[in-house]
């Protein structure tokens, strides 16, 4: 069976789909971050240096996780945008940003708090920490550079453009712990294994796949909003029952 | 080429050559990204001289000696090669300890002395329950015991 999935590139189709999905990503986000968190604060054992500090990691390992990889599948939307000329593509786009940005925030902030207790300091301008920054203020960029555009369609081309540039920061942020001497620790899961307990393992990956899951479920839910916006002059729009009324 | 071709190319070329501009600067700025200098490049005089920078490396095993007003700290930073001996006055983070990381900013002083004014704790990417490190610890000692033999 062929499935032609140009059909869902077209803002008509895909409002509908994304109506349909959002609920199951959003109940499947909520069941996994319940759980996660459970076995993150209940179940795992606490660190032998660290003791109960430790457990920001369940927070903030996966926001960082999630900051980095929304920017590639934003930027990756906006380089199809720009290549295609697809109205769907820059539309999501622009619904990552703001999630992108939360969790880039989130990531900061949580090390902070960690930072303090453990390193001694909210703040250290080493590689990654700076690197993140940076990632954050890009996503802010991005924003403010779409929302400073009158027509949506040159908003869009320029905003792809800073999203794609800074693509190059993402790479910079994962390997920073390895090309340079930063206070910020290496990886611990790494493609050799890792020497982590199981439970802490297991709560981090179960968190990280509910931000992953709310993510996509904010995301579907705000390209609907901006879909609904942008295309209010149109007919399918007007006949919808929820514009209708 | 259809126009889209073109631009795909564009774009990808343009990616690459601000990932090679960026990769360069990025080489060429090396020493000022790096947060800290290691005991082995203070003494190969890579170190700037005369005003504050940071040094990382581990706490020396049984270096750590408390003076008695309670607060100023003398200890001895290694990277296994060479030390450098750190005095520091103030409250130290949770997770300094002997054996640790550990990152210290201040001068080098006439005395050979770094005089930290700030000393944060490096922490490592190892995440176990305590009974876990007991055991690794234990075996680490045993191994030990074996190469003393």
């Amino acid at each position: 069976m062929a499935i032609n999935w140009f059909k869902y590139s077209a803002p008509t189709t895909f409002y509908g789909l994304a109506g349909k999905l959002i609920p199951w990503f959003a109940f499947s986000a909520a069941l996994l971050f319940v759980i996660g968190l459970y076995i993150g604060f209940a179940v795992a054992p606490v660190d032998a240096q660290q003791g109960e500090f430790y457990r920001i990691i369940f927070i903030h390992v996966p926001a960082s996780i999630l900051s980095m990889f929304l920017y590639l599948v934003m930027a990756g939307y906006a380089a199809l945008g720009l290549i295609f000329n697809t109205r769907l593509s820059a539309m999501m786009a622009t619904a990552i940003a703001p999630t992108g940005a939360l969790f880039a925030f989130i990531s900061l902030w949580t090390g902070a708090l960690w930072g303090k207790p453990m390193w001694g300091a909210w703040w250290v301008w080493d590689a990654r920490l700076t690197s993140e920054l940076i990632l954050l203020f890009l996503y802010l960029g991005f924003i403010a550079l779409h929302a400073s555009i009158d027509d949506p369609r040159r908003a869009d081309r320029a905003s792809a453009l800073l999203a794609i540039v800074g693509s190059v920061n993402v790479p910079i942020i994962y390997f920073s712990v390895k090309w340079w001497n930063t206070l910020h620790q290496g990886s611990t899961i790494k493609y050799t294994g890792t020497s982590m307990h199981v439970a802490m393992q297991q709560a981090m990956f179960i968190v990280l796949l509910a931000c992953w899951l709310y993510a996509i479920a904010v995301v579907l839910a705000r390209v609907r909003s901006i879909i609904l916006e942008r295309e209010r002059n149109t007919v399918w729009i007007n006949e919808l029952p929820e514009v209708r009324s | 080429m259809k126009p889209r071709q073109k631009r795909f190319v564009f774009i990808v070329v343009a990616l690459v050559a601000l990932a090679v501009v960026v990769g360069l600067v990025l080489n060429a700025l090396e020493s000022n990204v790096n947060l800290y200098f290691t005991p082995t490049q203070v003494f190969n005089n890579e170190a700037p001289h005369g005003r504050s920078f940071r040094i990382g490396g581990l706490v020396e095993e049984g270096s750590i000696k408390r003076a008695n007003d309670g607060l100023t700290v003398n200890f001895v930073i290694t990277d296994t090669h060479k030390s450098l001996p750190v005095v520091y006055k103030g409250i130290l983070p949770d997770l300094f300890k002997e054996g640790k990381g550990v990152v210290a900013q201040g001068k080098m002083e006439a005395d050979g002395v770094m005089h930290a004014e700030e000393v944060l704790a490096k922490h490592d990417e190892n995440y176990m329950p305590p009974e876990a490190k007991d055991a690794l610890d234990k075996a680490q000692k045993a191994q030990g015991m074996e190469k003393a033999k």
